[in-house]
């Protein structure tokens, strides 16, 4: 575990992106989080943003149009230019859908793959797209680590800024997997988060983080619902920093991450 | 950045086990690469394959993460010294202290493929012992190698299709500047499947023969399976004269297509430019560059722009994929490791079945000694994603 005195990599909190069910952006999921406004679930409403090319539209696949909808929202946000940004792509696992496709296509007699299918397959297919939207040359990062990603993630993202001195876009993303794939990786609906971190406070920031490894379990929200999908999808991993972020509220949250190991981060707004 | 020593580094693949015969097989220039045998593929190409990788057997306590992509990593880790030098490290260092970042593409998913192949005829689901988590999840290596070697550091995959395993130089690297642990576990191991088989066979992509790297006849991949491990440390004194130094990353995307590099190689040479950038270097530094170099026409065509347009034409370089196949999110640790060998034992490797090569570049057909003081190691992949390594002697 981090060490006493160690200085912990940290951020400030330029731009937030959210989508989920019944979230459907970070100010009205932020009004949710805060307790102002009730929570409705209803299934997550995926489309791909205007700004990939239409023969990309085409052919994205769900945590592609995920990942850029909450990447652009939080960007958009914070007024910053997504072709200059180091990124951080964090999933638990590539498209659901898209892998069941090509599972069964290779479990019968015709294998033939289709190959927009076998590159939407790579786990870096949302950072490809996103590259393609934005123009951004800079760093993409593609990390994977089961159901502590979002916080994996948040890891890299935080080093990145607080060693290269550079904003770095961190989007975390997940989406859910057809029967019979369901069985084994029961992920209901699609989830995903953007936070863009900088080494200095923009003008309109939502506080500072941050973040080191610790035994401590992780916290739960208040509300069950809440709670409920905070487990049932990996990206939602999450909500109780948004949470504490919609609050204003400062103080350490602990966040999901490995087996034997979870994230606090500290957060002051 | 602060240079950081490489202080065990070991990779098996189709040349063998350990670096010993990889070091043999690129001394005489002979390649892995076989026509295709595997079971039920009716594709003709040629492969890379580790001999004996589904007749190794896990710990019991580790059966949850039993696939080929697992057996392939502990084959690999054992070799070389390397899980004695990972456990010395611990001892070292303390469990929490050293982080895993592994880079892979497909992980274990030939486990899902085989269960889709096995769907119960009416409810068509998957056999009951399939195991998502401890295989088709591109997270199962890391989670491996971490329960192998009892460390409870951080942990992530890096999936970024052909570029993953250079990539997790960078993360470690970071990571450790920043204070979070003293040591990194860092490579990456990719194993055959149906997915990038026929994926790749479906874009046009693969060879029918033996790949040839930047051969003006080039036509195509060569898929090969490895496990390439090492182990990253910060660097403290005194430094043997051979010791091997991580002395820059340099990293960038192509903004371009996900399946086509950009035709200039821009992103290429962003990449390269921030890893000699990074290591405090100019191009004239480099004594050897160990190109991406897959075999595509377009691939080859795009690097080696971007190779002259940095490098000119004199500096020696080749692509060792003739000789391991493109091991895919393996690739990166792979030729992190023939970077290290040729800076240990002083040589260039040269690139098996080769013949005709692009003009207007020093590139090695044949391998010869030569003293060797800085490596370039390049990796790029789907989805424009690129990664560059200088490796370099202390001496």
């Amino acid at each position: 575990m981090s060490r006493p005195g160690d200085s912990l990599p940290g951020a400030w909190i330029g731009g937030i992106g959210l989508l989920g069910p019944g979230l459907h952006d970070w100010p009205g999921g932020a009004a949710i989080l805060a307790g102002e406004a009730s929570w409705v679930p209803t299934k997550t409403v995926l489309s791909a943003p205007e700004r990939l090319p239409a023969a990309e539209r085409r052919r994205s696949v769900r945590v592609v149009k995920l990942a850029l909808t909450v990447g652009l929202e939080a960007v958009t946000a914070a007024g910053a230019d997504a072709s200059s940004l180091a990124t951080v792509f964090s999933s638990s696992g590539g498209d659901g859908h898209n892998c069941h496709l090509i599972c069964e296509t290779l479990a019968s007699d015709d294998r033939q793959v289709s190959p927009t299918r076998f590159h939407n397959s790579v786990h870096n297919a949302a950072a490809g797209y996103w590259g393609i939207a934005t123009g951004a040359m800079a760093p993409a990062a593609v990390l994977c680590a089961f159901d502590g990603s979002f916080a994996a993630g948040l890891l890299e993202a935080l080093v990145q800024v607080s060693v290269d001195r550079v904003p770095s876009l961190l989007i975390a993303y997940d989406a859910d997997y057809p029967e019979p794939l369901r069985a084994a990786r029961p992920v209901p609906d699609a989830f995903g988060t953007a936070l863009l971190l900088t080494p200095q406070p923009g003008p309109a920031h939502f506080g500072h983080i941050r973040a080191g490894l610790t035994t401590a379990a992780a916290d739960t929200l208040a509300n069950p619902a809440l709670d409920a999908l905070r487990r049932a999808i990996p990206a939602a991993r999450s909500l109780p920093l948004l949470a504490a972020i919609a609050r204003g509220e400062p103080g350490p949250i602990v966040l999901d991450y490995l087996d034997h190991a979870r994230v606090a981060v500290d957060f002051t707004a | 950045m602060n240079p950081l020593l490489i202080s065990r580094y070991t990779a098996t693949s189709c040349l063998g086990r350990g670096i010993g015969p990889m070091r043999d097989a690129l001394a005489a220039g002979r390649s892995g690469l076989k026509p295709c045998d595997l079971d039920g593929v009716a594709l003709d190409t040629w492969i890379g394959e580790v001999a004996g990788a589904d007749d190794e057997a896990l710990p019991p306590q580790l059966r949850s993460f039993d696939c080929r992509n697992n057996r392939l990593a502990q084959i690999g880790f054992e070799q070389d010294g390397f899980a004695d030098a990972v456990r010395n490290a611990k001892a070292r260092h303390g469990a929490d202290r050293i982080g895993v970042f592994l880079g892979t593409s497909t992980a274990g998913i030939l486990e899902t493929e085989l269960a889709y192949q096995q769907r119960d005829r009416d409810s068509g689901a998957l056999p009951a012992n399939f195991n998502y988590a401890g295989s088709h999840n591109p997270f199962s290596i890391a989670a491996f190698v971490q329960a192998a070697f009892g460390l409870g550091g951080p942990a992530n995959v890096v999936s970024s299709a052909c570029s993953s395993s250079a990539k997790v130089f960078a993360s470690a690297r970071r990571m450790i500047e920043a204070g979070l642990i003293d040591a990194a576990i860092v490579g990456g191991v990719d194993s055959l499947c149906l997915t990038t088989l026929y994926g790749f066979a479906s874009l046009e992509l693969t060879s029918r023969h033996a790949c040839r790297p930047f051969d003006l006849g080039r036509d195509g991949i060569s898929i090969g399976e490895a496990a390439a491990f090492a182990l990253l440390e910060r660097v403290s004194e005194p430094l043997a004269d051979d010791a091997i130094l991580l002395l820059g990353v340099g990293e960038s995307s192509d903004a371009y297509h996900m399946s086509s590099p950009h035709p200039e190689g821009l992103g290429a040479r962003r990449a390269m430019e921030a890893a000699l950038a990074a290591a405090g270097l100019a191009p004239g530094d480099i004594d050897y560059i160990n190109l991406h170099g897959t075999a595509t026409p377009s691939n080859d065509s795009a690097e080696s722009k971007a190779v002259r347009a940095l490098f000119g034409a004199s500096t020696a370089c080749s692509s060792t994929k003739g000789a391991t196949g493109h091991t895919l999110g393996a690739a990166g640790g792979v030729e992190a490791v023939i970077a290290a060998l040729a800076l240990r034992d002083g040589f260039l490797p040269g690139s098996p079945n080769t013949c005709d090569p692009e003009p207007d570049m020093n590139y090695l057909l044949a391998s010869r000694s030569a003293p060797v003081r800085r490596v370039l190691s390049n990796s790029f992949g789907f989805g424009g994603t690129n990664c560059s390594l200088v490796i370099g002697r202390a001496q």
